[in-house]
């Protein structure tokens, strides 16, 4: 009798608690759902800044996979200063330029290369991200890229580089970026500029630290900032430190960037070591940069 | 002994049935298509979490807008940052209940063209919408297909002159979900 009991008051549960359902409300069941998934998702964060570049010198952002960047800069003369004026059109008569290519490989690397006016160099980087910033179930509050650049100065003076050797500089950049809110992301730039052959007989290696950010004005546009300090041991006598102040317009596949800047170089061994342009001496320019992605490898969605 | 095992399989007959009264699905997907003149814009998304309530007749549907996946990666950055703004948005949603549920027998296989009332949260925005919908049995699985077309001007989601041939106003949404009975844990 009692086990009869037993099964039957179970079996009772059993329909009782299955019948609960009826009152159960799917809205509340789908956000159970949805906040059982989001421990287990990781969710990267993007676009922390409009493109790879922030100014003159990289930006935490990498190029999509499959997708090559083509990169215009340019830079104009000093505005003011000794080589400006109206004499020199307000610098438009002195503009130099860089053409790059950027690719992305996957999510985390991205290579590319250049050909600036300045010292006539070409140059060629790899961007990797090591750590992404992320929210979900792998919480990370910064990116960190690693970012190496080799520049070759091809200018065609052999008694000043008798080597082959004595043309070549390496740039060893990391740079540590966060998107602190949609609007605003800073990052700060470690870097160490190696250069095989100093003509300005300054050291080797030149340790410089940047600091750079943009601040979003609307969904299209901002304003970003990148200052490259020269630790004073290791600066280039002569040299000046870099300050630019720029504005990103973003229409499309273009990316627009107009700064203005003391520096007329775009590669990082030309512009962080080897800038003498001075903003209180009115050596400011004006300059732009203009990126047009192309889709090159068809991204392969997932067939379901 | 017969009459032990009688309670015993009553009680778990009704759990069975009651059970299979929530149904699931978490890889539903949903189709954005755009269609204008300079392109045709295309966005799949398979991680939808949808919820139908067979005996009451009410469905449920979320998704995250970030799972919605591009050809281009620039478009898919786009879509998130400038116009559904999924940071602010994360989510979309819509909970709506079937008007004729009487038409559908659960049991029987076959299909049956219905049609789904409720509130579409899109961009923050909430707004009625009627829609028709196909809810197909076979072998014990319930499938829900809808097509339907929303304005995006109506969900305060707003394109910016300069790239109006680029992007159409009215987007056409293509709703799939495979649904298994539902179980706890």
């Amino acid at each position: 009798m009692r086990k009869k009991l037993l099964i039957i008051t179970t079996s009772f549960f059993m329909a009782t608690s299955s019948f609960a359902q009826d009152t159960t409300d799917i809205s509340k069941m789908l956000e159970d759902e949805l906040k059982a998934n989001d421990i287990n998702k990781t969710y990267y964060t993007t676009a922390t800044f409009k493109t790879t570049r922030l100014i003159d010198g990289h930006s935490v952002e990498n190029t999509a996979p499959g997708v090559l960047d083509v990169k215009i800069s340019h830079r104009f003369g000093t505005i003011g200063g000794s080589n400006g004026g109206a004499y020199n059109f307000f610098g438009l008569d002195n503009a130099t330029m860089r053409l790059g290519f950027d690719y992305g490989i996957t999510h985390t690397l991205m290579i590319g290369i250049g050909r600036s006016t300045s010292n006539k160099t070409f140059d060629a980087f790899f961007k990797l991200k090591i750590l992404r910033q992320s929210t979900g179930k792998r919480k990370m509050p910064i990116t960190l890229s690693y970012v190496p650049t080799i520049g070759v100065i091809s200018f065609r003076d052999t008694s000043l580089y008798k080597f082959f050797s004595s043309r070549v500089n390496f740039t060893h950049q990391l740079i540590i970026g966060r998107k602190f809110t949609e609007g605003l992301s800073l990052q700060i730039m470690p870097t160490l500029v190696h250069r095989n052959y100093p003509v300005d007989r300054g050291p080797n290696d030149v340790y410089a630290f940047g600091i750079g950010g943009r601040q979003k004005l609307s969904k299209r546009t901002s304003f970003n900032a990148e200052y490259y300090y020269q630790i004073p041991s290791t600066k280039v006598p002569g040299t000046v430190n870099v300050l630019s102040l720029g504005f990103d317009i973003e229409t499309g596949g273009h990316v627009f960037q107009l700064h203005i800047t003391n520096s007329s170089s775009m590669t990082e061994s030309n512009f962080i070591t080897g800038n003498k342009g001075s903003w209180q001496k009115g050596d400011i320019l004006f300059g732009f940069n203009i990126s047009r992605v192309f889709n090159v490898v068809k991204k392969h969605t997932k067939e379901w | 002994m017969k009459k032990r095992i009688l309670p015993v399989f009553i009680g778990f007959l009704v759990t069975l049935s009651a059970s299979a009264q929530t149904y699931i699905t978490r890889s539903g997907r949903v189709i954005f298509f755009s269609k204008a003149p300079v392109e045709n814009i295309e966005a799949n998304n398979n991680e939808v979490t949808s919820f139908l309530d067979i005996k009451k007749g009410e469905v449920a549907f979320v998704t995250l807008i970030k799972s919605f996946k591009f050809k281009k990666a620039l478009m898919e950055e786009h879509f998130n940052e400038n116009y559904m703004e999924s940071n602010t948005f994360p989510k979309a949603n819509f909970k709506g209940t079937i008007t004729d549920l009487s038409k559908v027998n659960f049991y029987k296989d076959g299909a049956y063209t219905v049609t789904i009332k409720g509130d579409l949260t899109i961009h923050g925005v909430t707004k009625n919408i009627e829609v028709p919908a196909t809810v197909s049995l076979s072998e014990g699985k319930i499938n829900a297909n809808s097509k339907f077309n929303i304005k995006v001007k109506e969900y305060n989601i707003k394109i910016p002159s300069t790239v109006v041939n680029n992007i159409a106003e009215t987007i056409t949404i293509t709703v799939d979900c495979k649904y298994e009975p539902f179980k706890k844990g």
